[in-house]
C-alpha cells in the first residue's frame, strides 16, 4: 500500500474528474436554461440571461481547469475516510425529512439524533433513541410554546399538548 | 452631531435592560459556540436567523454581534487547553497558547488572551464608531458603477487571492454565483434555473446553505476522518493571574495587535486569520525573548488575540457602512439585516440612526460582559469541553435542522440542507473552502444589480464602470488580487498564501 500511494500522486486522479465531468454538466445547465429565457435586456443591453450565461461559461472554463489539474494528479491528498459513519449521519437526516410531516418534530428529529450519535460511536441505540426523542420534545416545546416557531406536530406532541 | 453625541445617544438607546438581555444571550452563546470545536459564529449565527425572525430587529443583530464578538474570545479557551482552535482565528493562539497551558501556565495566557481581546475590542469599537460617519459620508456618493466595483474585489480577495489554490477558490465562488441565479429574476421577472419547482422560485435561502455547509459538513467530515487524533484538555493549573512581567510582556503586543487586526478586518480581503499570523511574526521578530517562541512565549497569544478580535469590529465597518460583507459570519450578518427588511449600508445611517449607533454602543457594552464571562467563570467553559463527542455533534445537528425546519417544515428544504451538506463534505475532503461559497450566494444577485442599473443609466455603455478613480482603482486591485497569487503560487512561493487561507470566520 505504501509504495502505491506514492504512484496515486502523480496519476490522473480520477475522483476530481468527476469533479470536473460535473462541473462541466453545472455549467451546460446553465447555458442550456439561459437559452430559453427572453433577452429583455431594455436599455442596458445585458437582460437576465447574461449573468448565467457568464457563469455558466465560467464553470465550464473551471471544469476544463479541474480536468487538466486532475489529469497532472495536482489535487492535495486526501485524508482517509470512513463512509461508514458518514452513511450512518446522511441516513439519519433522510429518515428525519421522510418522517417530519408523518411523526412529528420530535420523533423524526430524535431518530436523526441517535443515528448522529451512533456515527460518532454511541452505539446503543435503544439508549440513544429515548434520549434524542425527549430532547428533541424538549426543544419542540420551548421553540413552538415560547418562541413562536412552527415545528410540525405529531403524535407525541398531540399526546402532550392539546391542539398543537 | 459627530460620531461621539452619536456614540452617547446609542449608549443611552443600548442601556434599555431588554437589549441588554440580548448582548448578555449573544456574547453567552458566542462564547460557548467558540469554546465548542466544530462550531464557530457564522454557523451560529445561521442557526439563529429563522428563531430570531419574529424578534425585535435591534436587539435580534445586537445579539447576532454579541455572538460575533463572543466567538473570537472563546475560541481562544480552546486552542490555549485543547490545542484544537475553536475557531480558525484561534489557529495561532494554539501555537503559544498551548504551550504555555502545558508548562502550568494556562492561567496567565487565559488572562493575557481575555485581556487582550478587551483591550482590542474597545479600541476597535471606538474605531469603528470614528470612522463609520467618514466613510458614510463618502458611501452616500457611490453609484452603482462603485458598488459593482467592491463587490469584484470582494468575490476575488473572498476565493482567490488567499488559500492554497486560485482554481478551488474560483470553483467555490462560481457554484455561489450559480446558485444566487436560482429564482425569479428582480428586473424582469422571469424564473431562472427552477426547473417548474415552486420552492426554488424564491431562491435558494443563504440560512439553508450556510446551515448545511457549515454544520452538516463539518459533521460529516469529522465524523469521516480516521485516526483522530488523542484530545487532551490542560486543566487551567495554577493562579489565572498574570504576573507583573506578565503584563510588562503582554500590553505592547496587544495595542500592536489591534492596530494590525482592524485594518485587515476592514478590508475586503476575508476572514480574520489574517491580521493573527501577521500579529504573530510581528511579535516574533520584536520580542527580547524570541527564543521562547515556540515553547509558550507569552506575545504570541496576546498579540494574535487581540488581532483577531480587532478585526472582528473591524469587518462591521465595511459590512455596516457599504453593506459590504467581508468574512463569512459578517455574509450571514447581512443576511440577518435583510431578513428584516434592512438593507446596511450608507442609507441606514441616515435612515435609522438609532439602531446602527445603538448596535455600536452595544459592543462596547458586550466587550465589558464579554471580561466577566471570560475571566471569573472560566471554569464554566473549560468544562463545555468535557462533553463526549456523539452528543455534542448529535445537538448540532438537531439545532441545524431546527432552524431550517423552523423556516419552512417542508421536505423540499430539508432535502436541499442535506444535499448541500454533502456538497460541503465533499468540498471539505478536496480542499475547496466554503467562504466563497456562501458570500457568492449572497453578493452574486447584489452585483447583478449593480451591473445591470449601471448599464441601464448608461444605455449599454461598458465605459461608465471606468468613469471615476474610485471604480478604476477597486477593479485593477481585484485584477491583481487575482492574478499576483497565480503568479505567486507557479513560482512556488504559494505556501504562505495557503497559511493565510481565509476559512470559515
Amino acid at each position: 500500500m505504501t509504495d502505491h500511494s506514492e504512484q496515486n500522486h502523480r496519476r490522473p486522479d480520477v475522483a476530481a474528474m468527476v469533479i470536473a465531468a460535473g462541473l462541466a454538466v453545472i455549467g451546460g445547465v446553465m447555458l442550456w436554461d439561459s437559452a430559453r429565457l427572453a433577452d429583455l435586456g431594455g436599455y442596458s443591453g445585458i437582460g437576465p440571461a447574461s449573468a448565467p450565461r457568464v457563469i455558466g461559461g465560467g464553470i465550464i472554463l473551471l471544469a476544463i481547469w479541474t480536468a487538466f489539474e486532475a489529469f497532472r494528479g495536482d489535487f492535495p491528498e486526501r485524508p482517509k475516510q470512513d463512509l461508514g459513519p458518514v452513511f450512518w449521519i446522511i441516513a439519519g437526516l433522510a429518515l428525519q425529512m421522510m418522517l417530519l410531516n408523518y411523526a412529528g418534530f420530535s420523533i423524526a428529529t430524535g431518530i436523526m439524533f441517535a443515528l448522529t450519535a451512533r456515527a460518532f460511536g454511541k452505539r446503543n441505540l435503544a439508549l440513544t433513541v429515548p434520549v434524542g426523542i425527549a430532547i428533541s420534545f424538549v426543544v419542540w416545546f420551548i421553540f413552538t410554546q415560547y418562541l413562536m416557531l412552527h415545528l410540525p406536530a405529531g403524535p407525541l406532541e398531540h399526546l402532550f399538548v392539546k391542539g398543537a | 452631531m459627530g460620531a461621539f453625541d452619536l456614540l452617547m445617544n446609542g449608549l443611552v438607546t443600548a442601556a434599555d435592560p431588554m437589549l441588554l438581555l440580548y448582548a448578555l444571550i449573544g456574547v453567552t452563546l458566542g462564547t460557548a459556540v467558540g469554546v465548542l470545536p466544530g462550531i464557530g459564529p457564522a454557523l451560529t449565527v445561521a442557526l439563529l436567523l429563522p428563531v430570531t425572525f419574529r424578534m425585535d430587529p435591534a436587539g435580534s443583530l445586537i445579539m447576532f454581534a454579541g455572538i460575533y464578538y463572543g466567538g473570537m474570545y472563546g475560541g481562544s479557551t480552546t486552542s490555549i487547553l485543547l490545542n484544537t482552535p475553536g475557531e480558525s482565528a484561534s489557529i495561532i493562539t494554539a501555537l503559544e497558547g498551548n504551550k504555555m497551558a502545558r508548562k502550568g501556565r494556562g492561567g496567565p495566557a487565559l488572562a493575557t488572551a481575555a485581556i487582550g481581546s478587551f483591550i482590542a475590542g474597545l479600541i476597535a469599537t471606538l474605531l469603528l464608531a470614528f470612522f463609520a460617519p467618514f466613510i458614510v459620508k463618502k458611501a452616500l456618493a457611490f453609484g452603482s458603477p462603485e458598488y459593482f466595483a467592491l463587490m469584484m474585489l470582494a468575490f476575488v480577495t473572498v476565493s482567490a487571492a488567499f488559500g492554497d489554490s486560485t482554481l478551488r477558490g474560483l470553483t467555490s465562488l462560481f457554484l455561489g454565483l450559480a446558485l444566487g441565479c436560482i429564482g425569479i429574476d428582480q428586473l424582469t421577472g422571469q424564473t431562472r434555473l427552477a426547473f417548474g419547482q415552486a420552492e426554488l422560485l424564491d431562491g435558494i435561502e443563504v440560512t439553508t446553505l450556510a446551515v448545511a455547509m457549515f454544520a452538516l459538513g463539518e459533521a460529516l467530515a469529522v465524523a469521516g476522518t480516521r485516526n483522530k487524533a488523542e484530545e487532551k484538555v490542560e486543566a487551567v493549573k495554577g493562579s489565572v493571574w498574570m504576573t507583573r512581567q506578565d503584563w510588562a510582556r503582554s500590553w505592547k503586543p496587544w495595542l500592536r495587535g489591534t492596530l494590525i487586526g482592524f485594518p485587515i478586518g476592514a478590508m475586503p480581503a476575508g476572514g480574520a486569520e489574517i491580521g493573527t499570523f501577521l500579529s504573530y511574526s510581528a511579535e516574533k521578530k520584536l520580542s527580547k525573548h524570541p527564543e521562547e517562541f515556540g515553547h509558550g512565549a507569552i506575545e504570541g497569544v496576546a498579540g494574535p488575540e487581540a488581532a483577531n478580535n480587532a478585526s472582528a469590529a473591524g469587518t462591521l465597518v465595511p459590512l455596516l457602512t457599504l453593506g459590504l460583507p467581508t468574512s463569512a459570519t459578517a455574509a450571514i450578518m447581512l443576511a440577518g439585516f435583510m431578513q428584516f427588511g434592512l438593507q446596511p449600508g450608507p442609507l441606514l445611517f441616515a435612515t435609522n440612526p438609532g439602531l446602527v449607533w445603538s448596535l455600536i454602543a452595544s459592543l462596547l457594552i458586550a466587550n465589558f460582559m464579554l471580561l466577566v464571562l471570560n475571566l471569573p467563570l472560566i471554569g464554566l467553559w473549560v468544562r463545555l469541553l468535557t462533553i463526549p463527542k456523539p452528543w455534542l455533534y448529535a445537538g448540532i445537528l438537531l439545532f441545524a435542522t431546527l432552524g431550517t425546519i423552523g423556516a419552512n417544515p417542508s421536505t423540499f428544504e430539508l432535502g436541499m440542507l442535506l444535499g448541500f451538506g454533502i456538497l460541503g463534505y465533499v468540498m471539505r475532503l478536496f480542499g475547496y473552502p466554503i467562504a466563497p461559497i456562501v458570500v457568492g450566494l449572497i453578493l452574486g444577485p447584489l452585483a447583478e444589480i449593480h451591473l445591470r442599473r449601471a448599464l441601464s443609466i448608461s444605455q449599454g455603455d461598458w465605459t461608465v464602470l471606468f468613469h471615476s478613480y474610485l471604480s478604476i482603482g477597486l477593479l485593477t486591485a481585484a485584477a491583481l488580487a487575482l492574478i499576483v497569487p497565480v503568479i505567486l503560487r507557479a513560482r512556488g512561493k504559494g505556501q504562505v498564501l495557503s497559511q493565510l487561507a481565509g476559512d470559515e470566520d
